[in-house]
């Protein structure tokens, strides 16, 4: 089939372009270690003598080359070795492998809602134009996009755990183990404690999303091959839900890809508004203490969260698109 | 010539244009740009118009903590918004805060808006190995979220400042860390511009003619680019607020001694349990009315320059 | 027989923040079965939108305010959404202008067909996949069931279109309307729709109305044309009566405006009703008005000498060489255009006509080859006064009135940068006097000084185009498709400009067109390209009298002349 080999290139070269990326964001991880602070002090302190620092200086090997800090430092991390926390003096790695599944399961409730909710709402809005409900989504969501994060959270917090005293205000509760991944999605306990913030953390890229969907509807319904799909007497059923959507979907899928993106960013701060044992409140720990493993370690470990998203997103676009998938004439 | 003529008929064209008659029929649009000028008045004029200065510790009593609003009971007139915990009045601090939040936003967007466009322009212009380069950095940079590089940014800006110097500078390095991040929102944007309008006969014109690459792009190409950049500066202008009050928030930007809005929510935050809701409350809803008015702004201009819609 | 459509006193009206505008006023139409009327006018005369008003797929906020269509005897004013969904496809067929956006991208032909065909004709299954082969064998595709599974992108402009009208005719229906089907297609494809619409239309006892602004379509294809202008209709008749013997004032100056194929003519006859009456074109002494200044340059017998020009497109970027996709858009080309002379450029889309131009203009690179302008070789060459000196020389003049001015740069400032940029007056308010001359000379009144482009027609914008060309004191002017995009009667107004200041100036002329009757009435000497290769040069009357290339030949065959009916003089 002629279909593989573009496909083929199409992934390779979409691969060679991760992979620079991840050598960037590596190397300003690693650059980290040199700018932000002397690393020796961070390890032994202030009041080492001069041997213990030599010493400390060998065994990192901090008098080698920079390239050769460089290599090391990349091959540690190929190896899922992000070095020793400053602050909490155990592995990079461990830490952020325990905290992983916290936030990794706040985003995919968070995604779930905002995909199908801004994905509904905006092809509605799209479609009813002038509906008094789809005006009424409408400055509702320029509301939500107004709102900052933490507002919500706090807003959320105020009314539903200190006024009403429905759902726990933070932490996550009734974590079950499962074959090693901690999961808080299996109990009442934890469902409860998961409902805020995973409202919070979507309703940003809800309304994005549901602005976006909208603008390309109406971008579509304006184009000339749903014009004659009018003129040809297709119902508007068909010609909403299967000329209109598919061809809004393609190019929302790219900035849908960015908005889960998104959620992973602002996690970070739904985590220390709910006091959300993930990675995002681990990492902004970090940054008050100046633990520099951990801020490097986060920053490689987004930006592979990023590059694999947007890699599915490209992977998906190619299967949707058949002027990509099949080129030209 | 007389000039009482061109005028009018200045006046007239003004009138006239389709975006100015857009805004007098758009009842929202006018308001947004009403709490937006009102906003930024209030926010330059707080010194002449705030009741106390909330910065003179001799103006600050504690006794006078934690008063709630005037109309609540325990209220008390000279603090139509009641205090926070320090004794300082609602109403100053948020008029100071907001000067603080609206400036940090009005420079970082600069910041962003100056170096993304340059970058941008360039880059569509020239093409080749210079547009290679500035887009994969723009790229990789949005890679990862804005709000992450702007911590990530700030964090570094910090730690690489001396301890003492730290609070002093604290300002300006949210300023560059936002800006830094937005820089490549602008370049995209300009970049498509600059090759849709390079494209354009007018430019080729111009080069017919012999003029050369640098009086094109700002003469020709810049002035026809700066529509839909204006339209991203005022959503920028919105994003960058919400990410200064984001960074002060997390406790990673402007710090609790000159507060902006974030500060204030970050502090009034700590006594929410407590029952003094007006310490979060009054900075809270100033910041969005504040961003929703500049998104209100940011969401009209993008309908009425967009010429497809019209 | 009795009427198919028949159409009373149809208004449409726009309303607007200045008030009501009639896009289209007190038209009636009628319309047999198997007859083919043509809707003539110009842009902005309303002929789509009566197109758009049978069907009911006016733009908001257009509406119908008056008439009644009478179709099959019901008024489709009365049908409610429903019906008139039935009607369209099932009865009534539309055709679009442009097939490259008229067709769902991410569909297969075949689904978009099938899909149609289940609405309009209730066939299901294997039944309707026949059909859909059926379709597209009568219009022409070929291997039609395995094309079925082809996406839009995999065909070409003119199998695109051949699609769309399969899938008008999906419903069977009795009235097709086309709506400019064959004006973004080239001249050999043209022909072959235009073909194929009237074959169909004569098989199936079909109504159609095509609406189009060339009286070379109409002349083709139509039994009966109407003629609007201004929204209303002007002159209805049968196509032979019209076109040899027009009866309205409107139609007289439409069809005279219309450049003749089969022979030179010294100026094409002014059109009054259209543009407020012709300008007078005043002629200007050389000796002292500053266009006549010389650059102090010695003048050359050869104004343009091109040698082995060659210039390759990467159409696709890959990282390896051997994945690349080239075009080779000017191949080996020579020419040499004598000073003074008008010299003409001809071939379809993708000849590598304009970029033959742009390469000697400067704006694209050569990969191989020279160019001289009046023997000074400037290839690849931007700096030192010598090739600067020499490229002064040449201005230009583009297609698209709309994208060739700076919507944000007054007129005055526009025609003044190259007087500004080179210094070639003393004082800003000679800079002053001199760009009111030349808009004053190009028929601008200076009035137009102060305003921005915007407020301009698209005649009125090629006219400021010319006098920033001329601005720069050029000897030679490259014309790319500068009425392409223009209405006939204005055309006419700026081809007549064109010709009034090459004699006044001396200027030597490259003329590019895809249009072979403008090329004869413009110019001395033509080239004719084909796939990037000059296929012959020639004298135009040698050429047009007894063309040697076989491509040449099956150019001047296809060209849509008017000249059967015995055109009136």
């Amino acid at each position: 089939m002629k279909v593989t080999q573009p496909m083929f290139f199409f992934i390779f070269r979409r691969l060679a372009q991760s992979v620079l990326v991840m050598a960037v964001v590596s190397a300003i991880s690693f650059s980290l270690f040199n700018f932000v602070g002397d690393p020796v002090n961070n390890m032994v302190g202030q009041d080492a003598t001069r041997e213990q620092r030599l010493e400390i200086r060998e065994q990192l090997g901090l008098d080698d080359p920079v390239l050769t800090q460089y290599t090391r430092f990349i091959g540690n991390v190929l190896r899922g070795d992000f070095g020793i926390s400053y602050r909490i003096k155990r592995p990079v790695s461990t830490l952020i492998l325990e905290r992983l599944p916290a936030t990794l399961e706040l985003v995919f409730v968070s995604a779930i809602i905002a995909l199908i909710v801004g994905i509904g709402l905006g092809v509605y809005t799209g479609i009813r134009r002038h509906s008094w409900i789809s005006r009424s989504v409408m400055a509702v969501s320029l509301i939500g996009v107004s709102l900052p994060t933490f507002i919500i959270g706090i807003a959320l917090i105020y009314l539903f755990a200190v006024h009403l005293r429905w759902l726990p205000s933070s932490g996550r509760s009734g974590v079950l183990e499962l074959g090693g991944w901690k999961t808080s999605l299996l109990s009442l306990e934890g469902w409860r404690a998961i409902v805020l913030p995973a409202i919070t953390l979507s309703l940003f890229q809800l309304t994005m999303i549901l602005r976006l969907v909208r603008a390309e509807m109406l971008e579509v319904m304006r184009s000339d091959y749903i014009k004659f799909a009018r003129a040809r007497g297709l119902s508007d059923r068909a010609i909403h839900f299967v000329h209109a959507l598919r061809n809004t979907l393609v190019p929302v899928i790219t900035v849908i890809g960015l908005n889960i993106g998104g959620l992973i960013a602002y996690s970070v701060i739904t985590e220390t508004v709910f006091q959300w044992p993930g990675t995002g409140l681990m990492f902004i720990q970090a940054v008050d203490f100046v633990d520099v493993p951990i801020m490097a370690a986060y920053l490689i470990f987004v930006a592979l969260l990023f590059v694999v998203i947007n890699l599915i997103v490209d992977i998906l676009y190619f299967v949707v698109d058949p002027r990509i998938r099949l080129g030209g004439t | 010539m007389s000039s009482p003529d061109i005028q009018k008929s200045r006046w007239q064209r003004f009138t006239d244009n389709d975006i100015v008659y857009s805004f007098v029929t758009t009842p929202s649009a006018m308001v947004a740009a009403l709490i937006a000028f009102i906003a930024i008045a209030a926010a330059f004029a707080a010194p002449l118009i705030a009741p106390y200065d909330p910065f003179d510790p001799a103006q600050i009593s504690l006794w006078d903590g934690k008063m709630p609003p005037a109309w609540v009971e325990g209220g008390s007139p000279a603090y139509v918004l009641g205090t926070d915990n320090q004794g300082r009045d609602m109403l100053s601090t948020i008029l100071y805060g907001g000067r603080i939040s609206i400036v940090v936003g009005i420079t970082a967007v600069f910041l962003g808006m100056l170096l993304g466009v340059t970058l941008g322009v360039i880059s569509g212009y020239f093409g080749g190995m210079v547009d290679t380069v500035i887009m994969r950095m723009a790229d990789v940079q949005l890679t990862i979220p804005g709000i992450l590089v702007a911590i990530l940014i700030n964090g570094i800006g910090r730690a690489a400042l001396p301890l003492e110097l730290r609070e002093d500078f604290a300002i300006y390095v949210v300023i560059v860390a936002i800006g830094l991040t937005d820089w490549p929102q602008f370049a995209r944007v300009a970049r498509g511009a600059t090759l849709v309008e390079a494209e354009k006969e007018y430019v080729q014109s111009a080069r017919v003619i012999g003029l050369p690459g640098w009086i094109i792009m700002i003469r020709h190409i810049l002035p026809n680019t700066m529509r839909p950049i204006l339209v991203i500066a005022t959503i920028g202008l919105a994003l960058a607020i919400i990410a200064e009050a984001t960074l002060s928030f997390l406790g990673q930007g402007i710090p609790p001694t000159t507060p902006s809005l974030g500060t204030l929510i970050r502090v009034g935050n700590e006594y929410l349990f407590s029952g003094l809701w007006w310490i979060t409350f009054f900075p809270a809803i100033s910041l969005v009315i504040l961003v929703f008015a500049v998104n209100l702004l940011g969401d009209w201009m993008r309908d009425a320059l967009n010429p497809k819609l019209r | 027989m009795s009427a198919l459509l028949d159409i009373k006193g149809l208004d449409v009206s726009f309303p607007t923040r200045r008030g009501t505008t009639y896009a289209v006023r007190d038209v009636s139409l009628t319309l047999k079965p198997g007859e083919i009327l043509g809707l003539v006018g110009e842009s902005g005369a309303g002929k789509s939108t009566v197109g758009n008003a049978i069907v009911n797929l006016l733009e908001p906020p257009g509406e119908i305010t008056a008439g009644e269509i009478m179709f099959q005897g019901m008024n489709l004013r009365d049908q409610d959404a429903e019906a008139m969904r039935n009607i369209r496809g099932q009865k009534i067929g539309m055709i679009f202008q442009d097939p490259q956006t008229s067709l769902n991208p991410l569909m297969t032909i075949g689904a978009q067909l099938v899909e149609t065909i289940m609405k309009t004709t209730q066939v299901f299954g294997s039944a309707a996949i026949n059909k859909a082969i059926d379709l597209l064998n009568s219009v022409g595709i070929d291997q039609a069931e395995a094309r079925l599974k082809s996406y839009p992108h995999q065909f070409s402009g003119g199998m695109r279109q051949r699609v769309v009208i399969a899938l008008a005719l999906a419903g069977d229906p009795d009235l097709v309307i086309a709506d400019e089907p064959t004006t973004a297609l080239d001249v050999s494809i043209q022909a072959q729709i235009l073909e194929l619409i009237k074959s169909l239309c004569r098989e199936r006892k079909m109504g159609v109305i095509i609406v189009t602004h060339d009286i070379g379509v109409i002349a083709n294809i139509a039994d009966r044309v109407s003629v609007m202008y201004n929204g209303a209709m002007v002159e209805t008749g049968d196509v032979r009566q019209i076109l040899t013997d027009p009866q309205h004032e409107y139609t007289k100056s439409l069809i005279a405006a219309v450049p003749r194929g089969d022979m030179k003519v010294h100026r094409f006859t002014s059109v009054d009703y259209i543009e407020g009456g012709a300008q007078t074109h005043r002629r200007i002494d050389l000796d002292r008005h500053w266009l006549g200044e010389k650059l102090g340059q010695q003048p050359s017998p050869t104004a343009i000498s091109v040698d082995a020009l060659n210039k390759t497109f990467v159409l696709k970027k890959a990282f390896l060489k051997r994945n690349r996709v080239y075009l080779q858009a000017v191949n080996n080309v020579s020419l040499s255009i004598k000073t003074g002379e008008s010299f003409g450029l001809v071939g379809e889309s993708g000849s590598g006509k304009s970029t033959v131009a742009r390469l000697i203009a400067g704006l694209y690179n050569v990969d191989g080859g020279s160019i001289k302008l009046f023997d000074q070789e400037v290839a690849n060459k931007r700096t030192g006064k010598d090739v600067i000196d020499a490229r002064r020389n040449l201005q230009m003049i583009f297609q698209d009135p709309y994208s060739s001015l700076n919507a944000r740069i007054r007129v005055q400032d526009i025609v003044a940068e190259p007087i500004r940029f080179y210094k070639t007056a003393s004082s800003e308010s000679e800079v002053k006097q001199i760009v009111r001359d030349l808009l004053d000379h190009v028929g601008l009144g200076s009035a137009a000084m102060l305003k921005y482009p915007h407020e301009f027609s698209g005649g009125q914008r090629q006219r400021i185009s010319i006098a920033r060309a001329l601005a720069s004191r050029p000897k030679i002017l490259i014309c790319d498709e500068p009425t392409s995009a223009l209405d006939v009667s204005v055309q006419a107004h700026i081809l007549n400009l064109l010709k009034d200041l090459q004699d006044e100036l001396g200027l030597t002329m490259l003329f590019i067109s895809h249009d072979l009757p403008v090329i004869r009435q413009m110019c001395d000497r033509v080239a004719v390209m084909r796939h990037g290769e000059i296929c012959e040069i020639a004298s135009t009357e040698t050429l047009f009298n007894a063309p040697q290339h076989p491509y040449s030949k099956h150019l001047l065959e296809l060209m849509p002349s008017m000249e059967d009916f015995g055109k009136t003089g």
